[in-house]
């Protein structure tokens, strides 16, 4: 079987300074495979790969098995839905308007943008009679957040980058919106490169780990093998569980 | 009504004429210049500079200078016109650029991952985003532009300046006061309807 994404011998330098080197991974349909690392180990950099905003240096990056290079830019971005941290709304439109932006410019008809709207935002718990006409400075940081995932489904687009999309929550939301993750994702069925710092957060979603250090492949495996990982890196993340569970 | 009544009308009519031709005209150059000014860093500093250095010029020296050049220059309301539309370009120029410059980079980003065109950036993200400064760079023009068409009459451009100039020639305060009256009557309104406008439209 080919993969639905595919990393081969990925390497990404920026002023004569190697972000990424020898990157080899793969991505199946349904996966949720975590990109996890400290900050600068060059896992956002990966993961704007996939939707052309980054080329790598040297190597092949691959979706449904087409070179990236290969995809016109606008077709492959408007099959990949892409969050970020802050959740990167447009700031002068409603949250419906935010939601159903895709849609608009892939030309639905109007009942069928709305009608997708209400489903997505119901989706992500937010009550579309109290939501849709708002503008997001109206919004708390979560609900933003909720607001971003619901967008980057509104095309329904088999495959979901996610860019440390919780980092910015205080603890109590974050573990809600993790939960509400899990649940979208049996749902709706998607693809999804999540990149977190956060190893419990990694842990909780991953099906599988990718461990990146300064730009090099350290480790990776299924969730469950990571615990055991003797990789020195992957140690001292799980040191900041035992000291998290520390009495 | 009595004919200096009318003559006064009738001298703001052509002043207003001066001036909505020059901010159109220097909005037709301007803004499709500071878009494309946005997209190159290097081109930006010296054109930026070189609109700054025309601001610095003083509109009656800039008169005079146009004066006699073929084409673009001589008496009337031409060489006045292109002249303001010079004046009115900074401001415009300017704001547009600061504008869709300060867009943050976080919403650009999801505009593009999202598979918008460049196009549809612009006019759906950059340019809706960037309107309030945008019209606050068009209050500065419309409203400096009121001010310096009074110049314009000193060559044969027409408009309020006419009553100014013959006033002082004939040091006579009424006559003055006809042509400064009605010129910051208009810019105190062109004023609150744009600022009003910039309102409306900020985020």
């Amino acid at each position: 079987m080919t993969a639905f994404v595919e990393f081969e011998q990925v390497a990404y330098h920026v002023d004569g300074r190697d972000v990424l080197r020898g990157i080899d991974l793969s991505l199946d349909p349904n996966e949720t495979l975590v990109l996890l690392g400290r900050s600068g180990s060059g896992k956002t950099t990966l993961l704007k790969m996939v939707n052309g905003l980054l080329s790598p240096s040297s190597g092949e990056v691959r979706f449904e098995n087409r070179r990236i290079a290969e995809w016109d830019p606008i077709r492959l971005r408007r099959r990949i839905g892409y969050v970020i941290q802050d959740g990167g709304l447009f700031p002068h439109l409603t949250v419906a308007r935010n939601v159903g932006l895709v849609p608009e410019l892939e030309a639905w008809p109007t009942q069928k943008i709305r009608a997708r709207v209400d489903e997505l935002l119901d989706a992500v718990g937010l009550e579309p009679g109290i939501y849709a006409s708002r503008y997001p400075r109206q919004l708390s940081g979560g609900e933003k957040q909720r607001v971003g995932i619901a967008r980057a489904l509104a095309a329904d687009p088999p495959l979901l980058l996610l860019d440390e999309p919780f980092a910015a929550l205080d603890p109590v939301t974050r573990f809600d919106m993790q939960q509400h993750f899990l649940k979208l994702r049996k749902d709706f069925g998607k693809a999804a490169l999540f990149v977190t710092h956060d190893l419990r957060e990694a842990l909780l979603l991953g099906s599988r780990i990718a461990l990146l250090h300064q730009g090099r492949m350290e480790w990776v495996g299924e969730r469950d093998q990571f615990l055991s990982a003797t990789s020195p890196h992957a140690r001292t993340f799980l040191r900041t569980l035992e000291l998290e569970s520390a009495p | 009504m009595n004919p200096f009544t009318l003559e006064v009308l009738r001298a703001s009519g052509e002043h207003i004429v001066l001036v909505v031709t020059a901010v159109v005209a220097a909005i037709a150059i301007g803004a499709p210049a500071a878009i494309a000014l946005t997209r190159h860093a290097r081109t930006r500093r010296w054109a930026l500079g070189v609109v700054n250095v025309i601001q610095t010029i003083p509109s009656l020296a800039l008169f005079g200078v146009l004066l006699p050049i073929p084409l673009i220059g001589g008496i009337g309301k031409r060489t006045a016109i292109i002249v303001l539309a010079l004046y009115a370009l900074l401001p415009i120029m300017r704001n547009m650029v600061v504008g869709i410059l300060g867009i943050e980079a976080s919403i650009r980003e999801s505009a593009l991952a999202m598979g918008m065109t460049r196009h549809q950036i612009l006019w759906r993200v950059e340019i809706p985003l960037a309107l309030p400064t945008i019209l606050a760079g068009l209050r500065i023009a419309i409203v400096s532009t009121i001010g310096t068409a009074t110049v314009a009459a000193a060559i044969g451009g027409g408009g309020l300046g006419t009553f100014i100039f013959r006033g002082i020639a004939t040091a006579d305060l009424t006559t003055v006061l006809a042509g400064a009256v009605p010129a910051a009557i208009m810019a105190i309104i062109a004023d609150e309807v744009l600022e009003w406008a910039e309102r409306h439209y900020s985020v």
